[in-house]
C-alpha cells in the first residue's frame, strides 16, 4: 500500500514505514534506547529528504520517550531536579542546533554533516560500549566491582544537591552535557540517550538506576522543542510520517520488551554495541565509496 | 529590394500554415493528490481540422510542463577521502515535470531553430543563465539535472508515442509520477510539417493536493507554530496511549 507523505512530498510503501517503526520499537523495547539514531538513517535509505527525516524523527521520539518515562516516574527512578538542569542546557543547545541546521541546509552541506556526525558519534559510542560491556562481562564472571571515584567534576562551583541521584555537584557539568546533547538532537534527529546515558554515568557519576528515566524525562522536552523549531524554521516535520512510525514503534516496543526479558543485561549491551557499530560502518562506507551519481538537485524556490 | 521580395514570397509560402487547426482536450483537467496517490495518466487527444486541398504530411508533438522552479545542482568531489558537495550551479528555471511525446523521432519532426523558438525539447525547456566563473563545465550540471530527472521519471521523452490516425485524429497517454508538485501544468500541442511548427494549441492541467494532505501541507507552511504544537500534541497523545496499552497488556 503506497501512501503519499504531504511534507516529504514522496509516495512510499506504508508497510515499509510500519516495519521501520516496528524494528526501532523492538530495539527500544529490548535495550531501552530511543532509537532515533536508527530511524534517521533508515529514513534516508528509503528516500525521505534528510531535513524531513531529522525533524520527523525528533517528533517520533517525543512519543516513545513519553511512554517510556511513565514507568520510570512510577518507580521513582527519575531525578527531576537533575532532569531540569539538563533540560535548560538542552533547550539552549537545540536552539543553536536548529540554527546551524538551517545554515547547513542553505549551503548544501547538511547531508554530509549529518552523516559525518552519525559516523563519529556512533563510532565512538559504539566502540566504548563494546569495550565496556565486554569488560563488564568479564567482571561479572570474576565478581569484582568498581567504586565511584571523585573527579574534576566535583571541584567546580555552584554546587547543588540532587537528592534522587545522591549527588552534591556543580550545575555546570550537567548544563554543558545538556547543551551538547541538545545540539546533537537538533542536527541528528536523535534524543541523545546514547550520549546522555554514558555522560551521566561516567562524567556526572549518577547511579545507574536513575539514569534512563532522567534521560527520557529531559529528552521529551528537548525533542518537543526541536520539533517546534524545525516546524517553524524549516517546515520539515511530517505528521503523517511521524504517526505511522509511532504506531509501528508502539507495537515493536511490546515485542521488544518481551524479547529483552529472555536475554541477560550484558548480552543485551553487547548486541546494542554491535548494532551501533554496524550502522556506523554502513554510513562510513557510503561516505567513502564513490557514489553512482556525483550530482544532486536541490529545489531552491518556486520560480 | 530583392530581400524584401524574397521575404514576401516566403510569407506567402508560409500562409497555408493557417490551413490546419488543432482541436484538443485532456481526459481530465484536474489531478488530485491524495494519501493514496501513486501517479496518474493523462490522455491527450484531439483532431486536426484541415482544408481539403492541403494534404501535406503532418506530425504532432505534445508537451506537458510542471511549475518551474529554481534549483541548485551540486557536484560531489572527494575531499580528504570522503565525498562532499563542492561545486554548485544554480539553474534559474527548470520545470518540475516535463514530458514530450511525438509521432516520430524528435530530430525528424522538429528543426533546431523551431525548437529554440518554441522551447520544446527538454534541454530547451530548462533556462540556465549564468554559472559562477569558477566552473568551466556548467553544461554538465544541466546534463546531470536532465539525467537525474529522467531516471526519476519526471522528465520523459516519448518519441513515437503520439498516435496519428488518417492525419486527422491524434492521441497520447502521458504518465504522471507520484512525486508531482502542486500547480498549473501547461500542456502544449504542436503541429509540424517539414520540421517546422505550423500550428499550436495550449491548455492547462491543475494539480492540487486535496483532503487531509492539503490541510497538513497548508498548516505546515502557513501556520508553522500551530503545526509544530499539533505535532507534539499528537506525539504526546500517542505516547500516553501506548503506555496505557502496554499496561493493559501486562495485566
Amino acid at each position: 500500500m503506497q501512501i503519499y507523505l504531504p511534507i516529504a512530498e514522496i509516495s512510499v510503501n506504508a508497510y515499509v514505514l510500519f516495519g521501520i517503526g516496528g524494528i526501532v520499537g523492538i530495539l527500544s523495547g529490548m535495550f531501552g534506547v530511543g532509537g532515533g539514531f536508527l530511524i534517521t538513517p533508515l529514513l534516508f535509505f528509503i528516500g525521505v529528504p534528510p531535513a524531513v527525516a531529522v525533524a520527523t524523527s525528533a517528533n517520533q521520539i517525543v512519543a516513545s520517550s513519553i511512554s517510556g518515562v511513565l514507568a520510570h516516574l512510577k518507580r521513582k527512578t527519575v531525578d527531576l531536579r537533575m532532569g531540569t538542569v539538563l533540560l535548560v542546557g538542552g533547550l539552549a543547545g537545540a536552539a543553536a542546533g536548529v540554527r546551524v541546521f538551517s545554515i547547513l541546509k542553505a549551503s548544501g552541506h547538511v547531508d554530509i554533516m549529518v552523516q559525518l556526525a552519525y559516523v563519529v558519534f556512533l563510532g565512538v559510542i559504539g566502540s566504548l560500549m563494546l569495550v565496556e560491556s565486554l569488560r563488564a562481562l568479564r567482571r561479572a564472571r570474576s565478581g569484582v566491582r568498581t567504586r565511584r571515584k571523585h573527579t574534576w567534576v566535583h571541584a567546580l562551583p555552584l554546587k547543588v544537591k540532587f537528592r534522587t541521584s545522591q549527588l552534591y555537584i556543580s550545575v555546570i557539568p550537567p548544563l554543558l552535557v545538556g547543551v551538547f546533547v541538545g545540539i546533537l538532537s537538533a542536527i541528528m534527529g536523535v534524543g541523545g540517550g546514547f550520549i546522555m546515558v554514558p555522560a551521566m554515568i561516567y562524567i556526572l557519576g549518577m547511579p545507574t538506576k536513575v539514569v534512563v528515566g532522567t534521560s527520557l524525562y529531559q529528552i521529551i522536552f528537548v525533542t518537543a522543542f526541536t520539533t517546534v523549531m524545525h516546524a517553524t524554521s524549516n517546515q520539515s516535520v511530517d505528521i503523517a510520517l511521524a504517526l505511522i512510525l509511532i504506531i509501528g514503534g508502539v507495537i515493536g516496543a511490546q515485542i521488544g520488551t518481551r524479547l529483552g526479558l529472555r536475554l541477560k543485561a550484558e548480552q543485551l549491551r553487547i548486541l546494542l554495541a554491535l548494532l551501533v557499530v554496524s550502522v556506523c560502518l554502513k554510513l562510513a562506507f557510503d561516505l567513502v565509496v564513490t557514489p553512482e551519481e556525483l550530482y544532486s538537485i536541490a529545489t531552491v524556490t518556486a520560480a | 529590394m530583392r530581400g524584401l521580395l524574397l521575404s514576401l514570397a516566403l510569407c506567402l509560402m508560409a500562409l497555408p500554415a493557417a490551413a490546419e487547426e488543432i482541436v484538443a482536450d485532456l481526459s481530465q483537467t484536474r489531478v488530485s493528490i491524495t494519501a493514496s496517490f501513486v501517479g496518474s495518466e493523462i490522455l491527450v487527444f484531439g483532431a486536426i481540422r484541415r482544408d481539403a486541398d492541403t494534404a501535406r504530411p503532418l506530425d504532432v508533438i505534445v508537451t506537458i510542463e510542471g511549475p518551474r522552479q529554481r534549483v541548485t545542482v551540486r557536484r560531489k568531489a572527494r575531499v580528504g577521502g570522503i565525498w562532499v558537495n563542492r561545486d554548485a550551479v544554480e539553474i534559474d528555471e527548470a520545470p518540475s515535470f516535463y514530458a514530450v511525446a511525438t509521432t516520430g523521432p524528435l530530430g525528424r519532426v522538429l528543426s533546431d531553430t523551431e525548437d529554440l523558438r518554441h522551447k520544446i525539447s527538454i534541454p530547451r525547456a530548462i533556462r540556465a543563465v549564468g554559472a559562477p566563473s569558477s566552473i568551466s563545465d556548467a553544461r554538465s550540471f544541466v546534463d546531470a539535472l536532465i539525467r537525474i530527472r529522467e531516471r526519476d521519471g519526471v522528465y520523459r521523452v516519448e518519441e513515437g508515442k503520439v498516435r496519428l490516425l488518417e492525419q486527422t485524429l491524434f492521441s497520447t497517454r502521458i504518465e504522471l509520477p507520484a512525486t508531482l508538485v502542486e500547480g498549473t501544468y501547461r500542456t502544449r500541442i504542436f503541429l509540424t510539417s517539414d520540421r517546422a511548427v505550423v500550428g499550436t494549441f495550449e491548455t492547462s492541467l491543475d494539480v492540487k493536493k486535496v483532503g487531509l494532505e492539503r490541510m497538513i501541507y497548508k498548516l505546515a507552511h502557513e501556520r508553522p507554530l500551530a503545526y509544530g504544537l499539533l505535532a507534539i500534541f499528537l506525539a504526546a497523545f500517542a505516547g500516553l496511549a501506548a503506555a496505557e496499552i502496554s499496561r493493559y497488556l501486562k495485566s
